[in-house]
């Protein structure tokens, strides 16, 4: 959210401990923590608090994706002993208020007033570095001892022909939608494509979902992807992978897109044209040269394990990175960046256990390395793989698809990574981050006592497939002597 | 009916294909029975497998096998090999599927890399069988090796390290590679073999760097959803005991694996994760092959959605309740009782197959068919006959395996790769 017209920035008390430029989760993460550290602190945002993730970002599409997961549900009473309502019709509108109220209740917890209370100096507008440790913005002049940018991005705009003109939505604008679309082309298959493809699917739209890589999510494991690609057919959703949109027109109310896969052409015409292919970082119109921060449009900025850039003073994270464009990640980048700049910390990036989730139905989740990274360095690998249908709560829950892979270095307990595809899987996830965080190993997973039956028990179980492994043919002829004795 | 007399029947039944759909004037064989089915590369890499089989079982006399193999390779030396697209091939390379009276290209097909090491398993296995001083037989030899010294395999690599799916005239290569366990061991094993356009080393490191080994139901493995994947390099090379270094590494080897995948599948099958009821202890056998038709319909109740020809695979599926009994069949060298017991029951449910002794690709007990037994794919697929002749034979004389044991391009890329031990 933005602040009431009222609002005035406040007058500078710089140099400040901690300057940060952008107001999304890195930003506001950071601003807090320096503040309770007693750091003197200024924020500036040019738009909205909260950035993406809350305004047009996480919160809206997981807001959506929950409402057309009950649609989902009602459409598949049966399968759940349940009797399907008779007359279920979408009311769009509603589903769009409920994601409008819930961003706005959220927002409350990051207003301008609070932080402007908690001691942050909050600056609405833009920031520009005028040198290595000042920054304009309304007509003031900040200076710093160090700063953050934590600008975020923006969605990439691929260079179609005619899309521009045809005009198109992305996470930015979608959901201001005030109708559901009847026919919708999703164009990418990464994380924000696959989960409104799907909603939109279940809210009604017919939708057709394009992405130019051979399968959907393409860092992901081709098991995950696969299983992904079976639940959007399921919905309905018409998949071409492999497949380039190659042209977009308007003829009368449609819009005309040409897709291209190998030699094969075909047309679509649907209402509504979202893209979803990736984004930029937010670096224009910063004048980091000024700071002697080195930066690249398309790339964003580097930084260090440490999060610093080229300007060791100024410290970069979130979207706007170069390399580290994970939203789940901010939080950690905040923390991060506070401890290192104000606190003398050496804290790294890489020793984050950091997870990262795609919201579809089911979701995917992933923690660590995956198993083609580790034996690219040479790390052998196994892995511990429980299915969903083995563990009773997914088979009660009648969520019973996909799985959790559990990887470990090869004679050993201690976790490399894990994914994770469930229907909670951004919950189930966070057991093994906890463990990989702390340093504990499979082992002593293995002895954490659960309530049952729950979903979380498949992680249990794959701690103890672990365990099972290691029993030696002598432990066990040993056991056997002990008990026949 | 002894296990013998069984097997008997079901390679004689199988054979029958080969005999019935392979084109005298050029060896080129039909991708399937049904009409106007052109002829696949990788069928005929099956059939010029399959000849050897047909002499030493009594079915084809020698002569005659080896003037069926020679029409065939004469056809693939003097067809046209550019980059235009009416071509036969191009790099030494063939397209897919191919016209089966003038070979040339048909469907837009691809130039495909793994059908051309299954056509050249074939035709290195002929080379391998067919060592007499005849004139036939010398030029088949011959053939054998000019033929295989024109694969320009690097080409295949598209610059990159590993080698591409394949390619097209009209837009180049596919944007596929070959990743992950799969039947592409046959492919680099040969690709790194050629004595004039070898794959680098590097390229085999490369693939196998995308394994994962996994414990899935209690079983260590290196996964790999659809059965035939298990299978198909198996026709040719025999893994037992030798080992390359991911093998090494985890103390198994490929044979091995086959053995422990045909576990996963039946332990999969017991659960019926997807309950469709038609799968069990003697019914299993998820793998590629022909399905009742791209659709979604209810059955008992149930949404159930049912797929064309796919790779069908355990336990990530993708699962509509198909089975390929020729899956299960060809298991015979890995798990011969549970095999025999599945075909057993296949054949209880369906006893009209006794009737020619040719399993279908696909059967289906959920999705609607003829009669109340469901759906049955039609008419054979050459593949699914070409893999059970030649994994039986496997199973009864190791007869495939012996010859390719002393084939050089074998034994020299099973070595590139990284193979020790065993017969190695």
């Amino acid at each position: 959210m933005t602040t009431s017209p009222s609002w005035r920035n406040p007058d500078p008390r710089g140099p400040y401990h901690l300057l940060i430029i952008g107001a999304g989760p890195a930003g506001l993460i950071a601003a807090r923590a320096a503040v309770r550290g007693g750091a003197k602190v200024a924020l500036i945002e040019r738009n909205l608090l909260g950035g993406s993730c809350l305004n047009n970002g996480c919160i809206p599409s997981k807001a959506i994706i929950r409402t057309s997961r009950l649609y989902r549900e009602m459409r598949d009473a049966e399968h759940f002993g349940g009797r399907v309502p008779g007359g279920i019709a979408v009311d769009f509108p509603a589903v769009m208020e409920r994601v409008r109220r819930i961003r706005a209740r959220l927002s409350e917890r990051g207003s301008a007033e609070r932080l402007a209370a908690m001691g942050i100096d909050l600056h609405f507008g833009e920031a520009r570095f005028a040198g290595p440790d000042s920054v304009t913005v309304g007509g003031n002049v900040l200076r710093f001892k160090k700063a953050l940018v934590a600008t975020g991005a923006r969605p990439v705009r691929p260079p179609i022909p005619g899309l521009e003109e045809a005009g198109y939505l992305t996470y930015e604008n979608v959901f201001d939608l005030t109708e559901c679309p009847q026919r919708l082309l999703v164009i990418g298959g990464g994380p924000v494509g696959c989960e409104l493809a799907q909603a939109f699917a279940r809210l009604g739209s017919r939708v057709t979902l394009v992405e130019e890589d051979p399968m959907f999510l393409g860092h992901e494991e081709r098991d995950a992807a696969q299983l992904l690609s079976d639940a959007l057919a399921r919905d309905g959703i018409e998949i071409h992978l492999d497949t380039q949109t190659t042209r977009v027109r308007v003829e009368g109310n449609d819009k005309v897109a040409d897709l291209v896969n190998d030699d094969t052409k075909r047309t679509v015409a649907v209402d509504q044209i979202l893209v979803g292919v990736g984004t930029a970082p937010n670096v224009q119109g910063l004048e980091l040269e000024a700071a002697g921060v080195v930066y690249d449009d398309a790339r964003g900025i580097p930084v260090d394990d440490f999060l610093r850039t080229t300007n060791r003073r100024i410290f970069a994270a979130g979207d706007v990175c170069a390399g580290n464009r994970f939203p789940h990640i901010e939080s950690a980048a905040g923390r991060i960046v506070v401890a290192n700049a104000l606190f003398l910390g050496r804290q790294r990036l890489s020793a984050e256990a950091i997870p990262w989730c795609t919201f579809t139905d089911p979701e995917i989740a992933h923690v660590g390395m995956y198993v083609t990274e580790a034996r690219q360095k040479n790390i052998p690998v196994k892995t511990f793989t429980i299915l969903m249908h083995e563990v009773d709560r997914a088979i009660t829950d009648g969520e019973e698809e996909g799985f959790v892979k559990v990887h470990v270095r090869e004679g050993t307990g201690k976790i490399l990574g894990a994914t994770v595809v469930a229907s909670h899987a951004g919950d189930l996830i966070n057991e093994i981050s906890l463990a990989m965080s702390a340093g504990l190993d499979l082992h002593a997973l293995a002895r954490v006592n659960q309530p049952y039956p729950t979903q979380s028990q498949a992680i249990k179980m794959a701690a103890g497939a672990y365990v099972a492994s290691r029993r030696t043919s002598f432990r066990t002829w040993l056991m056997t002597k002990w008990l026949s004795w | 009916m002894l296990d013998d007399e069984l097997l008997d029947h079901l390679q004689r039944g199988a054979f029958g294909y080969f005999a019935d759909e392979a084109n005298p004037a050029n060896g080129l064989v039909a991708d399937t029975s049904r009409k106007d089915s052109p002829a696949s590369i990788a069928v005929v890499g099956l059939a010029l497998s399959v000849y050897p089989v047909a002499v030493e079982r009594g079915w084809l006399t020698r002569e005659d096998a080896a003037a069926r193999t020679l029409v065939t390779l004469r056809f693939f030396e003097t067809s046209a090999q550019g980059s235009g697209a009416d071509a036969t091939g191009y790099n030494g390379f063939y397209y897919h599927f191919l016209d089966r009276e003038s070979g040339k290209r048909v469907w837009r097909c691809e130039v495909s890399p793994i059908d051309t090491a299954l056509l050249f398993a074939g035709i290195l296995t002929a080379g391998a069988y067919f060592t007499d001083a005849t004139s036939t037989e010398a030029e088949i030899r011959a053939l054998a090796r000019e033929l295989y010294g024109r694969i320009d395999w690097n080409w295949a690599r598209n610059g990159k390290v590993a080698v591409a799916h394949g390619w097209k005239p009209e837009n180049g290569f596919l944007h596929y590679a070959w990743e992950g366990y799969n039947e592409a061991t046959l492919l680099y094993v040969l690709g790194l073999a050629s004595p004039t356009h070898p794959l680098p080393a590097a390229s085999y490191a490369a693939w196998t760097a995308t394994y994962q080994w996994e414990r899935i139901y209690g079983c260590d493995l290196l996964y790999a959803g659809p059965l035939f994947i298990h299978q198909f390099s198996h026709a040719w090379i025999d893994f037992r005991k030798i080992r390359d270094p991911f093998m090494r590494e985890k103390g198994s080897d490929y044979f091995e694996n086959s053995c422990r995948a045909v576990d996963v599948q039946r332990e999969y099958a017991r659960r019926d994760p997807n309950e469709y009821g038609t799968y069990g202890p003697d019914s299993w056998g998820l793998s590629a092959g022909d399905g009742p038709g791209l659709r979604t319909m209810r059955v008992h109740g149930r949404e159930r959605r049912f797929f064309e020809y796919t790779a069908r695979g355990v336990p990530y599926g993708p699962d509509d309740g198909t089975i390929a009994p020729v899956a299960a069949l060809a298991s015979l060298p890995f798990a011969p009782a549970l095999a025999l017991s599945a075909v057993r029951h296949f054949l209880e449910l369906y006893p009209e197959w006794a009737d020619t002794w040719r399993l279908p690709s696909g059967f289906n007990r959920n999705a609607p068919g003829a009669d109340s037994r469901g759906w049955i794919s039609e008419g054979s697929y050459g593949l699914d006959q070409g893999i059970a002749i030649l994994m039986i034979e496997n199973y009864r004389s190791g007869l495939i395996w012996k010859l390719m044991r002393n084939s050089p391009p074998i034994r020299t890329g099973l070595k590139r790769a990284g193979f020790e031990g065993g017969w190695l």
